[in-house]
């Protein structure tokens, strides 16, 4: 059972912060344009798939550098060429705009690359186990994954508190006009976080195309799953963002590990129900079960109880 | 007020004459052309989203087949070419309703759908019904892939046929491979959660209990189809559970991630399939999963029986570079409706039902196929392969690796009974 709880715990983090790796992108963006950028989840995806391509000729390396890099340059166009003339038509218009970017790029990728899941491994030298605990195999690309995400953590932290680029951004975010009067290019800035917002949802998808499989729904499963964190951190709360993802890829991880459901609460009351009862389903249920429906459940409760999210500040 | 009902009593007075017209125009018209009218076969299943590949191939091989076998040898029926009509349903049963008007509308009445049984059950009940309400303009439904058995059984329907074995034939002989080994000692059962893989859980219980009681069930799994993000925390519960081999009916994505996160955890167990093939799964295998994932599946892998079906893959990867011939029963489903067609010089669905109903017929791989005429299920033979790259001949998805059989059971031993009691429509 140790084992289990020690592996559901590695995973759970492993999870959560690639799920905050597309999260901290998608409420920095929030924060500063005031829109949910729905095609987030295409820009991972598009991560993906140009590191795939990128890898058959110059290995996964290659890919690691340059598809971040790549999504990044498209992400900053959408929002220069996009975005930016989009805007004056006001936050519906942004929402449509990203909305129906994300089909264009699910479409696009599936007009280029086809529908078939794409062969796209793990570079060999990590292909070993990092190390084996009581007969379980933690797999060394997974603690790559993790340290790249801690890595991401660790500097989008210090540059946003820390620099002075980061201290012009936070400026923009509250008071962009008088930061535009202070002589700094507040549209140039709004650029910037798009790109580095969309790049690190590219490089997530980069370091999880191998593990997750590339495929073109890859965007649809790890879509919705992203805005109940934001949600459920507070919208364009950096801190909260983080601590809704580890939060859930623990708890889904956690929930999937368990073995308990319906019959043994049912047991623990003394209540027992025939096989033929019309709510069988129910009764017979179990965590692992539901694990999946468990982000959604915590976002009603968040939304309920807390509508700002765990973190966000009340909007006046 | 008084304006709008002249004009309702205007074109009130105009709308039968119109109908009347438009009505002739349209029988002169169809009269005119009838010699060169093509024969319209939808082609229901997911186009697009996340199982888009899977219903793409299948579309390819059906168009392939129809243009092979028929259109440029003239036609079917004197001269008619057959034009397969795609209808995208997202593998949702609500999409499939609304699919399904369409091909109404569009007067369409033969349908080929194989994706999700949740989806075949809902176009199958949906079908009866039209049909009861609608005689004279009824559809049928060729499932060359929706495995649930109860569309056969319980829920049979005489306007239903199926062209795949369903799943407790398959799991009758993968459970008597699995029966063989005497290293197994213990499985894990883990599966999409919806009716397929419940029956597939069900089942191989069932079976296993009955072949090999000395083999424990060690795990019986559920998880939401098409929702997972990652499978290492459930092959973590695998590996703890010191299972000796994994049954699994998933497919598509679903399928993929799961073999992935065994082979990456460095679990190295046997997992038996349903749908581990083609659609990029093979490549994505590869290597690490040589010799270790088994596929049951009807018809046979390498090496291919007939001079007649090498040439049929040969030629359909010459027109189709990047698709591969998965599912040759969509080939024998459409060969046995047009043998029907012609036998009874009809396109109606119920004289083609008819002539359906006990037909033996004999697959470009040489071996004779029934449909009974009880339940309207086909009999083949059915095999049990395993992923390599050694005696290849035709390989999947480009990668050098492909399927090569290695259990073979003839069509008289796959039979089991059906429990169907099926309602005949009276003409």
């Amino acid at each position: 059972m140790l084992e289990v709880f020690i592996f559901a715990t590695l995973n759970g983090l492993v999870t959560g912060f690639l799920l905050f790796m597309l999260a901290s992108g998608l409420t920095l963006i929030f924060s500063m344009m005031g829109v949910l950028n729905f095609a987030h989840a295409s820009f991972y995806m598009l991560g993906a798939y140009f590191a795939y391509s990128l890898s058959l000729y110059f290995g996964f390396w290659t890919g690691l550098i340059f598809a971040p890099i790549i999504v990044g340059v498209l992400g900053a166009m959408v929002e220069r060429y996009g975005l930016r003339r989009v805007h004056q038509s006001g936050h519906v218009a942004e929402l449509v705009f990203t909305f129906g970017l994300a089909f264009l790029i699910e479409e696009s990728i599936q007009f280029f690359w086809g529908r078939d899941t794409k062969n796209y491994q793990t570079p060999e030298l990590l292909d070993f186990p990092l190390f084996t605990l009581l007969g379980q195999e933690f797999s060394a690309y997974r603690g790559f994954m993790m340290t790249i995400s801690v890595g991401i953590f660790i500097g989008l932290y210090y540059v946003l508190t820390k620099s002075r680029v980061g201290i012009i951004i936070q400026a923009a975010i509250t008071h962009p006009q008088t930061v535009s009067n202070l002589g700094h290019n507040v549209p140039l800035i709004f650029m910037g976080v798009f790109g580095m917002g969309t790049a690190l949802a590219g490089l997530a998808g980069v370091i999880a195309g191998p593990v997750l499989t590339t495929f073109p729904g890859m965007a649809t499963v790890l879509g919705s799953i992203v805005f109940v964190i934001v949600v459920i951190g507070g919208l364009g709360s950096l801190a909260g963002a983080f601590i809704a993802s580890l939060l859930i890829g623990l708890l889904q991880s956690y929930a999937i590990a368990s073995d308990v459901g319906m019959p043994d609460l049912l047991n623990l009351l003394g209540v027992s129900f025939e096989r033929g009862h019309p709510l069988n389903d129910l009764w017979t249920m179990n965590l692992p079960q539901i694990a999946p429906v468990l982000p959604y459940l915590l976002l009603v409760l968040v939304l309920i109880f807390r509508p700002t999210g765990l973190m966000g500040k009340r909007e006046e | 007020m008084k304006n709008s009902q002249l004009l309702t009593k205007i074109f009130g007075s105009f709308r039968k004459p119109l109908l009347a017209i438009s009505l002739g125009c349209v029988l002169i018209i169809s009269s005119t052309s009838s010699a060169q009218e093509p024969v319209r076969i939808a082609f229901m299943d997911p186009l697009s989203g996340t199982f888009a590949s899977i219903g793409n191939t299948g579309k390819t091989i059906l168009e392939f087949a129809a243009d092979y076998f028929y259109n440029s040898k003239g036609g079917i029926l004197g001269g008619r070419m057959i034009e397969i009509v795609p209808l995208d349903n997202k593998q949702s049963p609500t999409e499939t309703q609304l699919q399904f008007r369409r091909a109404i509308s569009d007067d369409l009445h033969i349908i080929f759908q194989g994706n999700s049984s949740a989806v075949a059950s809902t176009l199958s009940q949906t079908i009866s019904r039209h049909n009861r309400r609608n005689p004279e303009q009824e559809v049928l439904q060729i499932n060359y892939s929706a495995v649930d058995p109860i569309l056969t059984e319980d829920n049979c329907s005489f306007w239903h046929f199926r062209f795949d074995a369903h799943a407790n034939m398959k799991l009758d002989i993968l459970t008597d491979f699995i029966a063989a080994d005497e290293d197994i000692k213990s499985m894990y059962i883990i599966g999409q959660d919806y009716s397929f893989g419940q029956v597939v859980s069900d089942t191989t219980i069932r079976l296993l209990n009955e072949k090999r009681p000395d083999i424990e069930i060690v795990g019986n799994e559920f998880h939401p189809i098409g929702q997972v993000k990652d499978f290492t925390p459930y092959v973590t519960k695998i590996v703890s559970s010191g299972a000796d081999a994994v049954i699994t009916g998933n497919f598509g994505a679903d399928m993929v991630s799961l073999a992935r996160s065994i082979i990456d955890s460095g679990l190295d167990i046997p997992i038996y399939t349903f749908y581990a093939a083609y659609d990029g799964i093979t490549a994505t295998l590869g290597e690490s999963g040589k010799d270790r994932i088994r596929l049951v599946h009807n018809g046979v892998a390498n090496p291919l029986p007939t001079e007649l079906r090498k040439q049929f893959n040969r030629d359909f990867k010459i027109a189709h570079p990047n698709y591969d011939v998965t599912q040759p029963r969509i080939v024998n489903a459409l060969q046995m409706v047009v043998t029907a067609m012609e036998k009874t010089q009809s396109t109606d669905p119920y004289d083609i039902a008819l002539a359906l109903e006990d037909m033996r017929f004999t697959t470009m791989g040489g071996e004779e196929i029934w449909m009974r005429g009880e339940d309207h299920q086909i009999f083949q033979q059915l095999s049990v392969s395993v992923h390599t790259d050694e005696g290849v001949e035709f390989d999947a998805d480009n990668s050098g690796f492909g399927l090569v059989t290695e259990y073979q059971v003839p069509m008289e031993e796959t039979i089991l009974e059906s429990s169907c009691q099926m309602r005949r429509p009276r003409r």
